[in-house]
């Protein structure tokens, strides 16, 4: 009889339980669905906060600097500046994106080990589309720009983003989109986050098993408006820009 | 004169009886013996499953990739089984004597009444194995009536009965694989039984991807190998389904009974070409609704739907206005024979009938006919590429079941001591013909609940008898036969494959005894094989080596046993100066050309065996009814 | 019709196959793919060289044992049909089909297009069944099913253990297969008492063997029998479940 098992894949000692569902592919998908329902949360929330850039300036300031001083002043008086920001989104959304990440990698180097030899002829695909398909890479692409973001717009890396002024979020997005070849890369991280969500935020579903078949049918419908509404939102910013709506 | 241990006392006591006074292993002890279970179909793997369970250790063997693929799993209709849950008067007696009556009177009553009461238990055990049955929207199970019986006992899981019974068996064996009790060989081909001092010792084994022949001993050795209907090339069994593991253990000394009792299934789609491999059964069902008819006049090549009412000749309904178009099996299937041996034959080939639903689709709406049947004419659509909701089916008769196999006795064991047939591979319960939806009851019943008891009666006294070691001088010689026969097919390097051997030796047997039987035919088919045989032995072209997976190696000796298991067969239908059931002597009919058989002289199981010579000898087993009393079966 | 046939020939396990190309004339449209295969066998022999070697029995897409990867897609162009039921109508003449075996790591092959799928077996063997021992079960009508129950266990037990969802998987998964059994089981009423053990043990032997589930959806049309993807909701949610029910108090739902 030939052997059958896939190498490293013996069953593991026992550990404390919710590492031990994690170590199973299984269970990194629920992590990869649970931390990716916080980072859609995150997406929207961000987009909507966006939008404060269509508002203008207020009595001098801007609304969206306005905006970005409340996310630090948040929960004052009644715990230090920032704290809530830090304790309540910033730490959470960067676990949610290692353990996203880790998760990602773990996955694909399985699902690599399940198919050691490749098909040798050219496949002929009826579901996978190419969003499905494309994951690890709009996810890629997605980290990649994150990486850029934030140096670009909240910490303001010199050799990023020259013009960065701290605090004045209206300022320093304008400066930076109005490089074409920033507005370029912003511009198609945007879209390689919607192929992104076009199918993650389906997939969820399937990965935590909400299952029901009245409502099965609505499920990739929301996951297309999904995407559909956060990434028209983030895009309005530049194009906002480009259209000298914000300047 | 041969003895079937038929236990004493009145036939409904029977089997309690005998359970009652047979010896048992204790459980501690059953782990001290090693049973061997070839084939893990139905009856293989509710026998491996039931044995581990009861602490036995098993080993099972089947040459498929699973255990799932058995044969079995192709099985449509239905089981029976005498619940009597519709309420409309079953009851054990009544399908004991339908069955006995189905099977022409030439089955042995008490095995059939065991059957009958078994048959109970079966449907409980698969329920509770979550065998998902159909059900009525109360959440009780669901019947149908089946293959025209007057009751409705059979129970069904869509047109997939065979494979979820199977499947349930199948998952009760792995569940003792990973007990440990039951050590499964998959890719594995028994090639020969092992006999000692008489006795079953074991089997050799050929691994079908590294080629390896080695031994197995055990104290038991089971076949459960299913039918041989594929020595017809055509038939609607699987393709690998053969008759090798018991012509083996026929050949090792076990006597073959009735080898000439086989069903031919009326309902199948007619073969389309030359290179037609398989064919495929329609469910019996459509009878019910669809209609059959063939052109008035011969030679009529017009589209049906160009041929007119009164151009048609609906035969079945015109000589069998009581039955119409739901006589039984055997008489359905050498009606359409008749009509296309007229040159009324339709289709391409002019090898078929049509099953019309034109009238069903009027009056039943296509809803309905699509709830009822959908399935099968999608099936048939991929097949033929028509649509039987626009066109009607062509159907023809094709070989279907096998009711000869290995004689056995009541307790299922055959002639060699220690060697047991269940399921298709024994003659034990359907006589000349079997009704629908039983050879599934069958299987089972012998898996779940004959075997698993009896066998003990044979075990028992050897407690502490250890294995006869696979280095004995019995196993190394049977290896070395094994080894021979396999190194042969591939050094004779002559010209034809081994499909084309087989191609041919379907047309005889189709021919010749196939629906009917004459005995000038059956002469001619004897010199035939003879001939075929030879042709073999010398001009076969088999290519590659044996210490690879080769296809045709593997099928080169399976070839080689139908080809002597065809000649028996002929030998057998020769003898039997009768027709009765699946069995139809052209020269024994009635007026009406119905089947006629002949009490006063072969009321009797014909089981053959081998002396020194190329003619078998002929064993019998008489048959008495006590209980059905014989009568010619009428359906005008 | 005239055909060009690409197929995958290998002559044992772990070995380097390769393509080979056959010319196959006179196919009748009537003829089954394995039998044209069939066909272009016999001519091989004749000609002296070895059959290609491919699986298949019942011929009738209930066994499980046919499956090829002909032009990219498992089990050929036609949906929710196994090899052997697809004819040579689907095809045209001058067509070009190239025949490849199943590839997953744990389906490995055999010989050209026969695979051991080994692997289903060993994850019924972890829990795909309903302990209950001969002789020990209850009168059947004890239990009701509900008919929508029963016609759903009934769905996900069509599975014929073809492979053709693993083989059709981008990630080389089980999930179909097994989310099938254990749907099969888990919905039914006599499958209560195992029903954590049986998802726990079948999910992690699965992974043994086979990839994960990005929910491509893949394996949905290449599947003959027409399995739903439900069926992985289904065991996502009682493998998590498994997880976190106290089973002690099964009893109490
Ligand atoms: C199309 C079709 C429809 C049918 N429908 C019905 C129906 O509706 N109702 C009904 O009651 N009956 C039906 N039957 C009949 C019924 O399915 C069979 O008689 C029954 O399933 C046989 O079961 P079995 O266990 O005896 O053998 P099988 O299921 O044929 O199993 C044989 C096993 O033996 C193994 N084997 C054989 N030879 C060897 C060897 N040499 N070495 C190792 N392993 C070996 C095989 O691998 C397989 O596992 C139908 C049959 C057909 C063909
Ligand atoms: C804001 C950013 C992101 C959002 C909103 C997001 C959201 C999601 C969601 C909802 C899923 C579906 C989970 C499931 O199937 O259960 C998913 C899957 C995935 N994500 Fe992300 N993600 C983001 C960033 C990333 C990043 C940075 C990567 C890095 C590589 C990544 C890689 C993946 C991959 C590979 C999958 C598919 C996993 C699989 O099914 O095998 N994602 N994502
Ligand atoms: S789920 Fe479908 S594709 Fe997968 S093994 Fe079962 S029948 Fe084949
Ligand atoms: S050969 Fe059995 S499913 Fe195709």
């Amino acid at each position: 009889m030939l052997n059958l098992r896939r190498a490293g894949r013996e069953r593991v000692r026992r550990a404390p339980w919710i590492v031990s569902i994690y170590r199973t592919d299984t269970g990194k998908k629920y992590a990869m669905a649970i931390s990716g329902v916080v980072l859609l949360l995150f997406v929207l929330g961000h987009m909507i906060g966006n939008l404060h850039v269509f508002e203008g300036a207020h009595g001098g300031t801007f609304r969206i600097d306005e905006y970005g001083e409340g996310l630090r002043d948040l929960g004052e008086p009644l715990f230090p500046r920032t704290m809530v920001l830090w304790a309540f989104l910033r730490i959470p959304l960067a676990a949610a994106f290692l353990i996203h990440i880790h998760a990602a990698l773990a996955l694909t180097r399985s699902n690599r080990d399940a198919r050691e030899t490749k098909y040798q002829s050219p496949r002929d695909y009826l579901a996978a589309r190419y969003a499905s398909r494309t994951m690890r890479w709009s996810g890629v692409i997605v980290l990649l720009f994150l990486a850029w973001h934030l140096a670009d717009l909240t910490i303001g890396v010199e050799a990023v983003n020259p013009d960065f002024v701290r605090g004045s979020v209206y300022h320093n997005l304008v400066a930076s989109l109005s490089r074409w070849p920033v507005w370029i890369l912003y511009v198609a991280a945007q879209v390689a986050l919607a192929f992104h969500i076009w199918h993650g935020a389906w997939s969820l579903f399937q990965s935590l098993g909400i299952s029901n078949p009245r409502f099965n049918r609505f499920r990739r419908t929301f996951a297309h408006a999904f995407a559909t509404v956060v990434v028209a939102g983030f895009l309005a910013v530049p194009v906002g820009v480009a259209l000298d709506i914000v300047s | 004169m041969l003895d079937a241990r038929i236990p004493s006392g009145p036939i409904n006591e029977h089997w309690d009886n005998h359970r009652d006074s047979i010896s048992l292993v204790s459980p501690a002890n059953k782990r001290r013996f090693t049973i061997i279970v070839v084939g893990t179909g139905l009856a293989g793997a509710s026998a491996a499953a039931t044995l581990g369970e009861l602490g036995y250790r098993v080993k099972a063997y089947t040459f498929h990739d699973s255990a799932r693929r058995a044969h079995s799993i192709a099985a449509q209709g239905g089981i029976n089984a005498a619940k009597n849950y519709p309420n409309d008067g079953d009851s054990i007696h009544r399908l004991f004597y339908d069955t006995v009556k189905g099977g022409d009177y030439r089955s042995r009553e008490s095995n059939v009444y065991r059957l009958a009461q078994l048959s109970v238990e079966i449907i409980d055990q698969c329920t509770a194995q979550g065998v998902p049955f159909a059900r009525e929207y109360g959440g009780l199970l669901a019947n149908r009536s089946f293959g025209g019986a007057q009751v409705s006992r059979t129970f069904y899981a869509r047109g997939q009965t065979g494979q979820q019974l199977l499947l349930g068996a199948y998952q009760a064996m792995m569940r003792q694989v990973d007990r440990g009790t039951v050590e499964l060989h998959t890719q594995t081909e028994m090639l020969d039984v092992v006999v000692k001092d008489g006795r079953a010792v074991g089997i050799v084994t050929r691994d079908l991807v590294s080629g390896e022949i080695a031994s197995h001993p055990g104290h038991a050795v089971l076949l459960a190998t299913g039918g041989y209907s594929n020595v017809f090339y055509l038939s609607t069994n699987a393709m690998k389904s053969n008759v090798t593991a018991v012509w083996r253990a026929h050949r090792q000394g076990a006597l073959f009974a009735n080898p000439c009792y086989t069903q031919i299934h009326p309902t199948c789609i007619p073969a389309s070409d030359e290179f037609q491999s398989k064919l495929t059964l329609m469910s019996e069902s459509l009878r019910n609704d669809g209609r059959i008819w063939v052109p008035d006049r011969a030679g009529d090549t017009r589209l049906p739907g160009d041929i007119g009412e009164s151009d048609r000749d609906y035969y079945l309904e015109r000589r069998y206005p009581a039955f119409g178009n739901l006589v039984p099996r055997d008489v359905a299937s050498r009606a359409a024979k008749v009509e296309v041996d007229r040159g009324k034959g339709v289709g391409p080939l002019a090898n078929g009938v049509y099953l019309d639903f034109e009238e069903a689709l009027r009056r039943l709406g296509q809803d309905t006919v699509r709830e009822r049947y959908g399935n099968l004419f999608d099936m048939y659509h991929r097949i033929t590429g028509e649509s039987p909701y626009e066109t009607p089916m062509r159907i023809y008769p094709a070989m279907h079941y096998t009711m000869g196999g290995l004689w056995v006795d009541y307790n299922l064991m055959t002639t060699i001591p220690g060697l047991y047939a269940l399921g298709e591979a024994n003659f034990s319960d359907h006589g000349a013909n079997r009704l629908g939806a039983s050879a599934l009851m069958q299987g089972l019943a012998d898996g779940y609940f004959v075997v698993p008891y009896t066998v003990g009666d044979y075990l028992a006294p050897q407690l502490g008898e250890g294995l006869v070691p696979s280095n004995d001088a019995a196993f190394v010689e049977t290896e070395r036969q094994v080894a021979t026969r396999t190194e042969r097919y591939l050094s004779i390097g002559g010209s034809r494959s081994v499909d084309w051997f087989h191609r041919e030796l379907g047309k005889v047997l189709w021919e010749y005894c196939g629906m009917e039987r004459t005995a000038d035919g059956l002469r001619r088919a004897i010199s035939d094989i003879d001939s075929l045989k030879e042709d073999f032995d010398r001009d076969l072209r088999v290519l590659g080596t044996s210490s690879t997976l080769n296809q045709s190696l593997e099928k080169a000796g399976r070839v080689d046993d139908f080809l002597q298991l065809a000649r028996l067969m002929c030998v057998d239908a020769l003898h039997r100066e009768e027709s009765c059931g699946g069995h139809f002597r052209v020269e024994h009919q009635t007026d009406d050309g119905e089947a006629r058989r002949d009490d006063a002289n072969f009321s009797y199981v014909a089981a053959w065996g081998w002396a020194n010579g190329h003619e078998p000898i002929l064993h019998q087993e008489p048959l008495t009814f006590d209980h059905v009393k014989p009568a010619q079966r009428s359906y005008r | 019709m005239h055909l060009t046939l690409r197929v995958w020939r290998q002559d044992g396990p772990g070995v380097e196959g390769r393509f080979e190309t056959y010319e196959a004339a006179g196919i009748h449209q009537d003829m089954s793919f394995l039998e044209m295969l069939d066909l272009v066998n016999e001519r091989l022999v004749t000609a002296g060289h070895e059959p290609i070697a491919f699986d298949h029995d019942c011929r009738e897409g209930i066994c499980g044992s046919c499956g090829l990867m002909i032009d990219g897609r498992a089990h050929g162009p036609q949906g929710s049909t196994a090899t052997c039921q697809l004819h040579m109508r689907e095809f045209s003449d001058g067509d070009t089909i190239v025949i490849e075996p199943w590839r997953a790591t744990s389906f490995p092959i055999v010989r050209d297009l026969v695979v051991d799928r080994g692997a289903f077996d060993r994850i019924i063997e972890a829990g795909g069944y309903i302990g209950a021992p001969t002789g020990s079960a209850p009168e059947a009508n004890l239990t009701p099913v509900p008919k929508e129950t029963s016609d759903a266990a009934m769905d996900a037990a069509a599975c014929i253990g073809c492979g053709a969802c693993v083989a059709a998987c981008p990630n080389g998964a089980g999930q179909l297969f097994t989310a099938a059994k254990v749907a099969h089981l888990n919905l039914l009423p006599q499958g209560q008492p195992e029903r954590w053990m049986r998802v726990e043990r079948m999910v992690e032997t699965m992974e043994e063997y086979f990839g994960s589930c990005s929910n491509h959806g893949e394996c949905e049309p290449a599947c003959p029998k027409g399995i739903s993807l439900d069926n992985i909701a289904l065991m996502n949610r009682d493998y998590l479940l498994s997880k976190i029910r106290n089973r002690k108090l099964g009893g109490q739902r």
